[in-house]
């Protein structure tokens, strides 16, 4: 465990050009991710939200400024963050089995631990019935819950997803996000989420930082108050109305600023 | 099952149909039997021939089979450098595609030269015919690997090994099978066109191709056409086995496993 008061995530005046001479795509960003927090990165497409997502993961040189997760430098500290990208990204010659141990096995962990923890995870996101499965043989939904299985495998403390249920149809799309809740309620992560949909940053989220884009920057930031644990009655109350509501105004102001 | 049946009946029917037309055309038109050969009398030459023919496949067979399993070998291998740095990947690729445009069969005399007529300038015929497909596919296979996945790999700390065996390679095979598929057929080709030159290095011992010249000289023409069909077996023999081991190999992943098209 870390020493109290070292932030989960810290961003200090952090800027990213792609190329020397190019406009920034980032400008000047700060902002702190305490332990336990789920922060959500919301804006339009272009604001690079993705770009930011991807410095904190190691992914991607930052032009200036100083990025550390739990202290440490984003690359070393790779071992305690897992990635969930917007396409399931799943290996189609592994089976849901194979594919949810392959963090594992590529950390050399021995086979017996990684066979139990696989077991977990897929009774977890309720999969082991298409244990022995192929990719191409499960739905959108499943795949995704195949992913987010595999990015939980290693046991992270910050789990960075970027826009993981774009590709999904409304209803799965909101039962995934009362399912990554419930699962948030049985190991707890610090998140770090990037969405372009205002309803789901604010059920999922107690906090929003919501981007301008060109240069990508922060615009406002909203803590959400709605009580936990959030449920399908949540989205029906008229707290969250006005909250989707108030988000959604500053996203409009922070497109045309 | 039932449509199976019609369908293989028609193939019959199709068949028959088309001896039954060669046949009329030389009753027809007088054809004599060194011109064109009946449906029958080419039955008898297989017949008679058949332990020259059998042989004559063994060793068309042989050096097809070293041919298209070298040049997977070699050109998995050469896939993998080109894999490994596009530096040299844009030196030498246009090469590989000249490999593939120059008519093989124009410069099949000057490898004999060089090598000797004989079983090892056949071989290595069949596998200048097949090498530039196996090299063109398996790079596409190792290059075109989703930039996400990469990232995956590398969140987790994964090593180049890592990377390349439970990454890229597996993501190139159903590349690399196309690169067979398209071989299987050219391996046969490549073999038969090098015995076409290079005959063999013993009198009277020869593959198919060398058996086709020998035919032709002799004005065997009914040996002539079994040897043709003895070589179109041979053909489908091998695309049918390359078919079949990429299904064997990707049918439970991979959406495009041939076989399930062809039966459909």
């Amino acid at each position: 465990m870390s020493a109290p008061g070292i932030p989960e995530v810290l961003l200090t005046n952090v800027t990213k050009r792609f190329g020397p001479s190019a406009a920034p795509v980032l400008d000047a960003i700060s902002l702190t991710v305490e332990r336990g927090e789920f922060v959500t990165l919301l804006g339009p497409s272009g604001c690079g939200k993705s770009t930011l997502l991807k410095l904190v993961a190691g992914l991607s040189p930052i032009t200036s400024g100083e990025i550390t997760v739990n202290g440490m430098t984003p690359v070393n500290a790779r071992p305690i963050v897992s990635f969930v990208f917007q396409d399931a990204t799943l290996l189609p010659w592994r089976t849901v089995e194979k594919n949810v141990a392959l963090a594992l096995e590529l950390e050399g962990r021995p086979r017996d631990e990684t066979a139990q923890t696989t077991q977990s995870l897929l009774q977890l996101v309720d999969l082991s019935h298409v244990a022995q499965h192929y990719p191409r043989q499960l739905s959108g939904g499943m795949k995704m819950r195949v992913s987010i299985a595999r990015a939980l495998a290693t046991r992270p403390r910050v789990l960075l997803m970027d826009e993981p249920f774009a590709a999904l149809d409304e209803i799965t799309r909101d039962r995934m996000n009362e399912e990554l809740l419930r699962l948030r309620a049985e190991q707890d992560w610090t998140v770090l989420f990037v969405t372009h949909s205002v309803a789901e940053a604010i059920f999922l989220s107690s906090r929003v930082i919501i981007l301008a884009p060109h240069p990508g920057r922060i615009a406002h930031e909203l803590t959400i108050d709605l009580p936990w644990p959030r449920t399908a009655e949540t989205r029906e109350s008229e707290a969250f109305d006005a909250l989707v509501n108030r988000a959604s105004r500053l996203l409009r102001e922070a497109h045309r600023a | 099952m039932k449509k199976r049946l019609v369908f293989v009946l028609n193939s019959l029917g199709v068949f028959l149909a088309m001896l039954l037309v060669w046949r009329g055309i030389i009753a027809a038109f007088n054809v004599p039997a060194y011109m064109l050969p009946t449906p029958w009398m080419v039955t008898v030459a297989f017949g008679e021939h058949l332990n020259g023919i059998l042989s004559a496949l063994l060793i068309t067979t042989e050096e097809a089979v070293l041919g298209i399993v070298s040049a997977v070998i070699l050109g998995v291998l050469i896939a993998l450098i080109f894999a490994r740095s596009e530096w040299i990947r844009r030196l030498l690729f246009p090469y590989t595609v000249l490999l593939q445009t120059v008519p093989i069969m124009a410069v099949t005399p000057l490898i004999i030269m060089w090598v000797g007529p004989g079983q090892a300038a056949v071989t290595l015929v069949a596998f200048i015919f097949c090498v530039s497909s196996i090299i063109a596919n398996t790079t596409q296979g190792l290059i075109s690997v989703n930039d996400d996945l990469v990232a995956l790999f590398l969140m987790h700390n994964a090593s180049p090994a890592q990377v390349l065996a439970k990454l890229r390679l597996p993501h190139s095979l159903p590349y690399l099978f196309v690169g067979i598929r398209i071989s299987s057929g050219l391996a046969v080709i490549g073999a038969i066109t090098g015995e076409l030159f290079a005959g063999s290095s013993r009198v009277g011992q020869g593959g198919l191709g060398y058996s086709i010249l020998y035919a032709m000289a002799q004005m065997q023409t009914d040996l002539l056409f079994a040897l043709v069909i003895a070589s179109t077996i041979l053909g489908f023999a091998f695309f049918f086995t390359a078919t079949f081991l990429e299904w064997l190999m990707l049918h439970k992943w991979h959406e495009s496993a041939a076989v399930s098209r062809l039966e459909s």
